[in-house]
């Protein structure tokens, strides 16, 4: 430590390294939350439901998404991003997974909403497996924290099903 | 800076870091902001370095009294003996002249 640039470097270093201890430090402290997060998705009308010209099926619905997702902010989540996704089985795939909406919440006050809308992306098939088929409807939701790790979960929402003829 | 202020301000840089480490992350996890425990580290790590990196004159209180040169001149460095071959030579024919 015999001159300034030597003390300054070691300096520096040291406050590095313990900023890199504090920030895992906050990493752990997300897991001491435990969120108790709520959702509920309205299937309002389903405005079209036609098989297209190359044979696969597609819908095109409108829903009403109301979530309270405030509990899963912490001190160190940087945003939430959340999407709803249909989820069917068919002869040709044990699982499909079709996202309809995603968003992204940066503000704990914005986890609490109430909204109106038909879906985002569009719902298609792979074949023509949709009449009267019943799916659920998943709201996922990643927790994109300032540092460290992040956070998955999803909430399963049952009892959906398409109308039996097309429309 | 002397030896003596060199262990010092590496001890103080040292628990001055960590101090306000602790007092960042708790003031930050207390008021769950993220960006105050950053803030407060920050001007922490300034503060320390504005006491720690410059060389203060505190810091060099007991100096190494190095010798003057004046005095050194006084006390020359022993010179090492040099023996001669030539003087053994020279006795050898002064008897037989005088008969």
């Amino acid at each position: 430590m015999h001159s300034f640039g030597y003390r300054l470097n070691g300096l520096l270093t040291f406050s590095l390294t313990i900023l890199t201890i504090m920030c895992a430090i906050a990493s752990l402290s997300d897991n001491l939350n435990t969120p108790s997060p709520s959702a509920e998705i309205q299937i309002i009308n389903i405005n079209r439901f036609q098989k297209q010209p190359q044979g696969n099926d597609e819908v095109s619905l409108t829903m009403n998404i109301s979530a309270d997702l405030q509990s899963l902010f912490t001190w160190n989540t940087k945003q939430l991003f959340i999407f709803v996704a249909a989820e069917y089985e068919t002869p040709k795939n044990s699982l499909n997974q079709v996202s309809l909406w995603d968003a992204i919440i940066i503000a704990k006050e914005h986890a609490k909403f109430w909204i109106h809308t038909s879906n985002k992306y569009r719902f298609v098939d792979q074949g023509n497996n949709l009449r009267g088929k019943e799916f659920n409807l998943t709201l996922h939701w990643h927790v994109m924290p300032k540092t460290g790790k992040m956070f998955a979960d999803k909430i399963v929402l049952t009892g959906y099903s398409f109308p039996e003829e097309y429309r | 800076m002397d030896w003596q202020g060199q262990k010092l301000v590496e001890q103080i840089m040292q628990i001055m870091l960590l101090v306000f480490a602790v007092i960042a992350f708790v003031a930050g996890y207390v008021l769950g902001s993220f960006r105050m425990m950053m803030i407060v580290y920050a001007g922490g790590v300034a503060l320390t370095a504005l006491i720690t990196v410059p060389n203060w004159p505190l810091f060099n209180r007991h100096p190494l009294n190095w010798l003057d040169p004046s005095e050194a001149e006084k006390h020359p460095k022993p010179q090492v003996a040099v023996s001669s071959k030539k003087e053994r030579h020279q006795k050898v024919n002064v008897v037989l002249a005088a008969e």
